[in-house]
């Protein structure tokens, strides 16, 4: 299910915790990172191949402020829980939908029970395809586009000790 | 944009440039820039000079991408590049997004005070719609069980104090569909191809 810690040296750890804040954005980014790290680009690449293998790493490149770079809304349906998984798949075939979670937790009268993201180039777009998929789902969505944004640190401190006692 | 329309007879071709740039300042994003998203958003090639291998890929030298990711990064189109870590895989199983009613007047103030609480991923205002939708505050909540996400919450709770007035706590039974592909959208027809089921 996941990975432990004892699995991670010193090395790996570091890689993890400086470089989730931001690589360097420079001509040899992995050079720079073994400098500091006291190692070599070779070893820092095949350290960083090792943790995106084991999905410890989804990624090591550019995060986007799709805010900025296209639009997109936090969208939610009510939908009975027999036929949750149904409408579930007209959503996630719908253009544009690249997050789609159950969640559960609301009072019955809420009921928002499928938690999506519509992505689209633009504004205009992104209310067509969210207008399309209403139609053929049958029922509202209700549309969360994000007003304000609080967070400054994105970065998350990963409490290695307390990882490996669990 | 206010340059743009103000050329009162353009060239031929400029027609298209002024199109150009109008769709840069909307977006933060040129033809050349959302050629080395698609081409980056999914990871940078793990080699000693990762702009060149792009580079080839988008059909520019590597020094033009190295510059636009720079550009793209001071425009702040892009945050950071960055190692991503799966919080899942290290034993972050549980993730609850909070939903809370927050007195808008005093939304601003407790949105960053909530968001620097440890355990939030990411804080937002979302609007409300009444009646059924009362709720103007949203904070991703990690842990390594419910346990934790809810003495998170409570947390949050007690910052929030007299300022909210309800809120609950949404935890995902399944992931449906999950993918970091955010532009290829705007190929239509490809998305359905890009679906995932877990769980």
């Amino acid at each position: 299910m996941h990975c432990h810690p004892r699995d991670f040296d010193s090395l790996d750890r570091g890689l993890i915790d400086i470089y989730q804040r931001g690589l360097p954005v420079c001509t040899r980014p992995f050079l720079s990172v073994a400098e500091r790290l006291g190692t070599s680009e070779t070893e820092v690449i095949a350290r960083l191949e090792r943790l995106h293998s084991l999905d410890v790493l989804s990624r090591v490149g550019p995060v986007f402020d799709h805010a900025r770079a296209g639009a997109s809304l936090l969208a939610a349906v009510a939908v009975p829980e027999e036929t949750r998984d149904a409408f579930a798949a007209l959503i996630n075939a719908a253009p544009g939908v690249n997050h789609n979670y159950a969640r559960e937790g609301l009072a019955r009268e809420q009921g928002y029970n499928l938690w999506f993201v519509m992505t689209a180039p633009d504004e205009p777009e992104l209310e067509a395809r969210l207008d399309a998929l209403e139609a053929h789902l049958g029922v509202p969505i209700l549309r969360l586009p994000m007003l304000e944004g609080y967070h400054i640190d994105l970065s998350f401190p990963i409490p290695w000790a307390e990882l490996e006692c669990t | 944009m206010s340059v743009s329309t103000s050329l009162s007879r353009p060239a031929p071709n400029s027609d298209v440039h002024n199109r150009d740039a109008q769709q840069r300042d909307d977006r933060g994003l040129d033809a050349a820039d959302r050629a080395i998203v698609l081409a980056t958003q999914t990871g940078l090639p793990l080699v000693p000079d990762p702009w060149s291998a792009v580079g080839r890929e988008v059909g520019m030298s590597g020094e033009e991408v190295l510059e636009r990711m720079r550009a793209m990064q001071a425009r702040g189109v892009i945050r950071r590049v960055a190692a991503v870590p799966n919080h899942y895989r290290l034993g972050y199983v549980a993730n609850g997004m909070t939903v809370w009613d927050v007195d808008d007047a005093q939304i601003a103030r407790l949105g960053r005070e909530v968001a620097a609480i440890e355990g939030v991923s990411h804080c937002y205002r979302r609007p409300r719609h009444l009646p059924h939708w009362p709720y103007n505050l949203f904070a991703m909540l990690h842990g390594r069980s419910r346990d934790e996400v809810e003495r998170q919450a409570a947390a949050l709770r007690e910052r929030l104090g007299e300022a909210c007035r309800d809120h609950r706590i949404l935890y995902s039974s399944r992931i449906l569909k999950k993918t970091g592909l955010r532009l290829a959208g705007a190929r239509p027809g490809t998305a359905s191809t890009a679906t995932e089921g877990r769980g």
